[in-house]
């Protein structure tokens, strides 16, 4: 199973040669699920914002793993990618929530509710 | 203008091509085209008065005239007849031919039905009275429908015209196909008449009962037509004529004891039946009543209801044709039975126009059995004379109906002879009498002579029981004169004494005699309201006609071309020239010497006397209008209401008509009532709901997901995370 194989391939600092694969997805599934829930829970579109961010790096952190645990640059390329997006992103989100408050001198997600179809 | 009008038709007819082998008609015959041509066109004009809401008697002065030309057209018709039948050709209305090929053979077979008309002595005879009486009642509806002149006016005269276009389609028509669009048409008119007060229930009720009770005798008639067509191969009278003379079928086969000779003149007498209301059929003619009483006279009475008789009398040669006589036996036995059914209802009911709907189904089944003991000449000339006495009869009740406001309860009008301006009634209403109960020396008596004597004459080896149905009749003719003078004593004579009906208003109002809307029969003054000029000149001639009808008896047949006079005088004359001709056997029983339609004139006569003593003791006034042995003395109540109790439940029973319609209700209506609600539940629940499903489906579906889109952004984020959950946990589970 690829869960509990050694990262430590090539010389490494000596504190993280323990560290396995399994690790690193446990810490990228955390901030996933920390992120979702966050995403769930809170109303202010800001703090949804940043809980969506929290995913998307959550996502990038299992990416570089398991860039790493194949010794290519995919997931690392991938990444690079994800941060450029979400780059993009943030600046556009973050204007339109500059707007949405604009419009209704609120953050709460729930002003929005007559947008439904 | 009329001469313009008949050379342009009769140019019309010469254009046309005539199929047929008899001779081209003469220019006289012709002219017959002219009466479907003028009630054609009255019936147009009288929608045009609709449209242009005429507020007067336009409409009843225009049919009367247009009505008067057509007999004036059938009259110049019959003195320029010859006793030879003719055709005169209006225009091709089905005319085409086929040729196909049939062991190696081919056979040419064609379809022809034009609107050609059949012009023989019968076909006159008929027309001469319809269109007679038909310009004579319409003047006396001219008065009498005068409280609606401007709203249903123009309606009734057009429904009026109308029907006596289609009456003579059905009387003159050359082949089945046009007498079926008659009689269809005479169906019509008399549906939209008897509901034309359709603002009343009664009124629209009986229409449709007319109407049902029609098709179901209209499918035996169709039956008829069809197979007549596939057993003979034509639908024209000549030639259907011409292949049954020689006793063959439209192949040239024989035709005797075949399907041909026992199967089809069952189907036309059931057709007959339903139109002229006899056993099984006949519960719609006194419901037809609740039309206006012109209606009743001229369509219930006088003419359509024997289109019945002239169907069975055109068609004679295919009902003797039957070696066996089946179907005439059966005709004799249902019109024997309907006569004596619809007396005894007539006995026990007190509304004096029901008790003359009745009289008219039980004098139909006279004419019936005449038919059936071989007399078509009785059953003609009864026809001829019951045209004239009952709707004599018909116009006197009118005039007690218009006069009474609408009072038909024979407990409730005493006298009525003896009021100022009903004496002419009184005269019009014993004169019909006396010819209805058959008193010597009457048009009545010797029609009614004919049929009874011929019971008693034709072997009962011919027509199975001929006897039986002579005693049957010859009772009937005895409760006739009794339910006829149990009428004429209780209403025409006796104290003077009335209750107004229950519309006198409505008269009253129109005639301008200052009763307000909300006379109160019972407690105000009401002047009974004689008839006027227009139906005491209806009355008076239909009175003088009833009494001239007994001299065709004595006269010979076409006297000028040297004949010795017929069995039946003139009527015997035109049917011995016509379709229902028929060696009526004359051999009968002798009674003290004499032949047996002489023993019958007094034979008949004293049951008539019987009939008309016991109803005097009954039901006649003290003195001499109750001929000395009466003793009534007010108009509710007489001796017969002491037999009510002996009779006990026989007389209820009668008097509700024994139940038959209720039997019907019971046995056709409910069944087919709840058949139709089961048939609906199925439809509304089963197929419906099927269809409904498929519909709906999409719909609920919509509904049931619809929440989910409720705009908050926390539910679309969780319905995406449940989504990837349940993604992810099948993904796991099929992967390990």
């Amino acid at each position: 199973m690829i869960g509990l194989t050694s990262l430590a391939q090539a010389a490494y600092p000596e504190p993280m040669a323990g560290a396995t694969l399994a690790h690193y997805l446990a810490v990228s599934a955390i901030m996933f699920v920390l992120g979702l829930i966050g995403f769930l829970t809170r109303r202010n579109l800001i703090i949804m914002f940043l809980c969506t961010e929290l995913m998307f790096q959550a996502a990038g952190i299992a990416l570089v793993a398991f860039g790493r645990y194949h010794l290519n640059f995919h997931g690392q390329t991938f990444v690079v990618f994800i941060l450029t997006v979400a780059a993009a992103e943030a600046a556009m989100a973050l204007a339109l929530i500059v707007l949405l408050f604009r419009r209704k001198e609120s953050l709460d997600a729930r002003s929005w509710e007559d947008l439904k179809g | 203008m009329l001469d313009g009008l008949a050379h342009m038709l009769v140019t019309l007819g010469d254009g046309g091509a005539l199929s047929s082998g008899i001779a081209r008609a003469a220019a006289g015959a012709d002219l017959i085209k002219l009466v479907p041509a003028i009630t054609l066109g009255a019936t147009a004009m009288c929608g045009v008065f609709a449209a242009m809401k005429v507020k007067s008697k336009l409409p009843a002065w225009f049919s009367v005239a247009s009505l008067a030309a057509c007999f004036g057209v059938v009259l110049a018709v019959f003195l320029g007849h010859d006793g030879t039948p003719r055709v005169a050709h209006a225009f091709d209305w089905i005319n085409f031919s086929w040729t196909i090929s049939e062991n190696r053979a081919s056979v040419t077979h064609d379809l022809v039905s034009n609107f050609a008309f059949y012009v023989d002595s019968l076909t006159l005879l008929w027309m001469l009275f319809v269109t007679g009486l038909a310009a004579l009642i319409a003047l006396y509806a001219s008065e009498y429908m005068s409280h609606d002149v401007g709203a249903g006016y123009c309606r009734f005269f057009a429904a009026f015209n109308l029907f006596v276009f289609s009456m003579s389609c059905l009387v003159m028509g050359d082949n089945l196909l046009l007498t079926f669009l008659g009689w269809e048409g005479v169906g019509l008119c008399s549906y939209l008449l008897i509901g034309y007060y359709y603002t009343k229930d009664s009124a629209v009720a009986a229409g449709k009962k007319a109407f049902i009770m029609n098709r179901i005798g209209d499918l035996g008639f169709v039956l008829g037509l069809m197979s007549t067509y596939v057993a003979f191969g034509t639908l024209e009278y000549d030639r259907l004529f011409d292949l049954i003379g020689r006793g063959v079928d439209g192949a040239g086969q024989p035709i005797t004891g075949t399907w041909v000779v026992q199967v089809i003149p069952f189907l036309f007498a059931i057709g007959a039946f339903g139109k002229s209301a006899q056993i099984f059929f006949y519960v719609w003619l006194p419901d037809a009543m609740e039309g206006p009483t012109p209606v009743s006279a001229l369509i219930h009475a006088a003419t359509m209801v024997t289109a019945g008789v002239f169907l069975i009398a055109r068609l004679y040669p295919l009902f003797a044709a039957d070696d066996a006589k089946l179907a005439l036996s059966f005709v004799a036995w249902s019109g024997a039975l309907t006569a004596l059914w619809a007396a005894t209802i007539e006995m026990a009911i007190f509304d004096i126009k029901r008790v003359m709907g009745y009289s008219t189904i039980s004098q139909l089944g006279f004419m019936f059995a005449g038919l059936g003991l071989l007399t078509p000449t009785g059953a003609a000339y009864h026809t001829f004379t019951h045209a004239f006495f009952k709707a004599t009869l018909f116009l006197g009740v009118g005039a007690v109906m218009h006069g009474f406001g609408g009072q038909l309860d024979l407990r409730r009008l005493s006298g009525v002879a003896w009021m100022r301006g009903f004496g002419l009634v009184g005269v019009a209403m014993l004169i019909g009498s006396i010819n209805l109960s058959g008193v010597p020396g009457t048009a009545g008596f010797f029609s009614k002579d004919m049929i009874l004597a011929q019971g008693f004459t034709t072997p009962g080896t011919t027509i199975w029981g001929a006897q039986a149905v002579g005693w049957i009749l010859l009772v009937t003719a005895g409760m006739t004169a009794y339910y006829t003078f149990r009428t004429y004593f209780r209403v025409y004579v006796g104290p003077k004494e009335f209750t107004p009906g229950e519309d006198a208003h409505a008269h009253d109002d129109h005639h301008g005699h200052g009763h307000k809307e909300d006379f109160d029969p019972t407690t105000a003054e009401f002047d009974p309201h004689p008839p006027g000029a227009p139906m005491k000149v209806a009355i008076g001639l239909g009175m003088a006609l009833t009494l001239l009808a007994a001299i065709p008896y004595f006269m010979g047949g076409h006297a000028a071309r040297g004949e010795h006079a017929a069995p039946g005088g003139w009527v015997g004359g035109m049917v011995a020239h016509s379709s229902a001709a028929y060696n009526t056997p004359h051999e009968g029983f002798s009674f003290l010497g004499l032949t047996s339609h002489a023993a019958m004139y007094f034979i008949s006569a004293g049951v008539g006397a019987v009939g008309l003593l016991i109803a005097a003791y009954l039901h006649g006034p003290k003195g001499w209008q109750g001929l000395w042995i009466g003793n009534r003395t007010e108009a509710a109540t007489s001796r017969a209401d002491a037999l009510v109790p002996l009779l006990g439940r026989v007389v209820t029973f009668a008097r509700n008509k024994w139940y038959v319609d209720e039997i019907y209700d019971f046995l056709i209506v409910k069944p087919l009532w709840v058949l139709s609600h089961v048939l609906y539940f199925i439809d509304q629940w089963v197929v419906d709901g099927l269809v409904n499903l498929f519909g709906a489906a999409p719909g609920m579906t919509g509904k049931a997901i619809r929440p989910t889109q409720n705009g908050e952004l926390h539910g679309y984020a969780a319905w995406m995370a449940g989504g990837l959950a349940v993604v992810l946990l099948v993904v796991i589970l099929v992967a390990t």
